[in-house]
């Protein structure tokens, strides 16, 4: 692995904590909160940092993170992954103790808002992909069938959490929002075409 | 090249708004007695954190937020007077589901209602309100009107009811 030259690395560390601070603190300032209670912010946050691990964790599968080696990639990236499914069962258990009604509505894809669809389509596509990843070994699933079941499932989280949260007035502010938003989004597609995972070439 | 200015479609249609506007202009028609005023019907979520029989109340909280209304007849669009709306919301003093967010009043002889309630603030997404008829003469509605910006301090709604 090729180090990368100190000021790069600073580059990076500096640009990604600005990238996942900026709407962090936004969040944080949002006079929204002063009229929620515990399990309700709780649950916001929940959801503002899954979507900052949406940027990490493509970022650590493709080995961008400077100076990282490779298998401590790979388990930043499972640790990621496993934080997801934390963040989501506290965002979506926080809703509920908030308001029962409106969190079943959304599981039963019955809700008047159009974002919780997208939001239970990513929950249910990142517990697919965290039962895919646990039984891959069990059932010595091929490399490139993994590969493109993983990212066909992580294409569809992608998608489907961002538009959750683009169409949701919540404690994110808008711009920040959007912009960690397309970052994932570009960052998720740069590892798909970086790791060829769609190419037939063995 | 021929350009064809009149086909079977193109005159059926003209003469067809013909006909319309021949129609409306003798005032032969006025929509909503025309079609019939229809019921309005109950909305997604909308009976969401409701709780049964909020007293009827001048004002919900330090007010300053203005919900408004009319309630009329299906069909002849008669307005309706007397009738019990309940209302309900996520404000700057209250969730939805807590009593203090909640409150109830009549309409005037008009079928005009009015509240003053603490500002709505979005929750679950959205800036909303909740209102109901569920006093048993007509039936049941359930409505969960959105505001245009979360930033407004007035959100009017209309209902239409049918005898129960």
């Amino acid at each position: 692995m090729k180090q990368q030259s100190k000021q790069r690395v600073i580059l990076f560390w500096g640009g990604l904590a600005v990238v996942l601070g900026i709407p962090i603190f936004a969040a944080m300032t949002s006079p929204l909160l002063q009229w929620r209670q515990p399990a309700y912010i709780v649950a916001g946050f929940a959801g503002v940092l899954a979507l900052c691990l949406l940027l990490i964790q493509p970022l650590a599968i493709g080995r961008y993170l400077p100076n990282i080696d490779p298998l401590r990639s790979r388990a930043i990236h499972r640790l990621i992954g496993v934080l997801l499914v934390v963040m989501i069962v506290t965002h979506v258990g926080g809703l509920w103790m908030t308001s029962p009604p409106d969190v079943i509505d959304a599981l039963l894809f019955r809700s008047p808002t159009p974002f919780s669809v997208w939001g239970v389509i990513a929950m249910w596509c990142v517990f697919a992909t965290a039962l895919l990843a646990v039984l891959r070994n069990r059932f010595r699933i091929k490399h490139k069938t993994w590969q493109r079941l993983h990212t066909g499932l992580a294409l569809v989280i992608i998608a489907g959490t961002v538009a959750h949260a683009l169409l949701i007035e919540g404690t994110m502010e808008t711009w920040s929002k959007a912009a960690l938003a397309i970052l994932a989004i570009i960052a998720t597609l740069k590892v798909m075409m970086d790791l060829r995972v769609w190419s037939w070439r063995k | 090249m021929s350009d064809i200015l009149i086909n079977r479609r193109t005159l059926l249609a003209a003469s067809a708004a013909g006909a319309a506007s021949a129609v409306s202009a003798a005032g032969l028609i006025v929509p909503a007695q025309a079609a019939g005023l229809a019921p309005t019907p109950t909305m997604r979520g909308g009976s969401n954190n409701y709780r049964p029989g909020a007293a009827i109340v001048k004002r919900i909280g330090g007010g300053g937020f203005l919900m408004t209304g009319t309630v009329r007849r299906a069909g002849d669009g008669a307005p309706l007077e007397g009738q019990r709306i309940q209302m309900w919301a996520h404000t700057t003093e209250g969730h939805e589901r807590e009593p203090q967010s909640h409150g109830a009043t009549l309409t005037d002889k008009n079928g005009n209602f009015q509240m003053d309630m603490p500002q709505i603030v979005p929750t679950f997404g959205q800036a909303h309100g909740h209102l109901a008829y569920d006093s048993g003469d007509f039936e049941t509605v359930f409505l969960r009107p959105l505001m245009k910006s979360s930033r407004d301090k007035t959100l009017h709604v209309d209902f239409v009811l049918v005898p129960a």
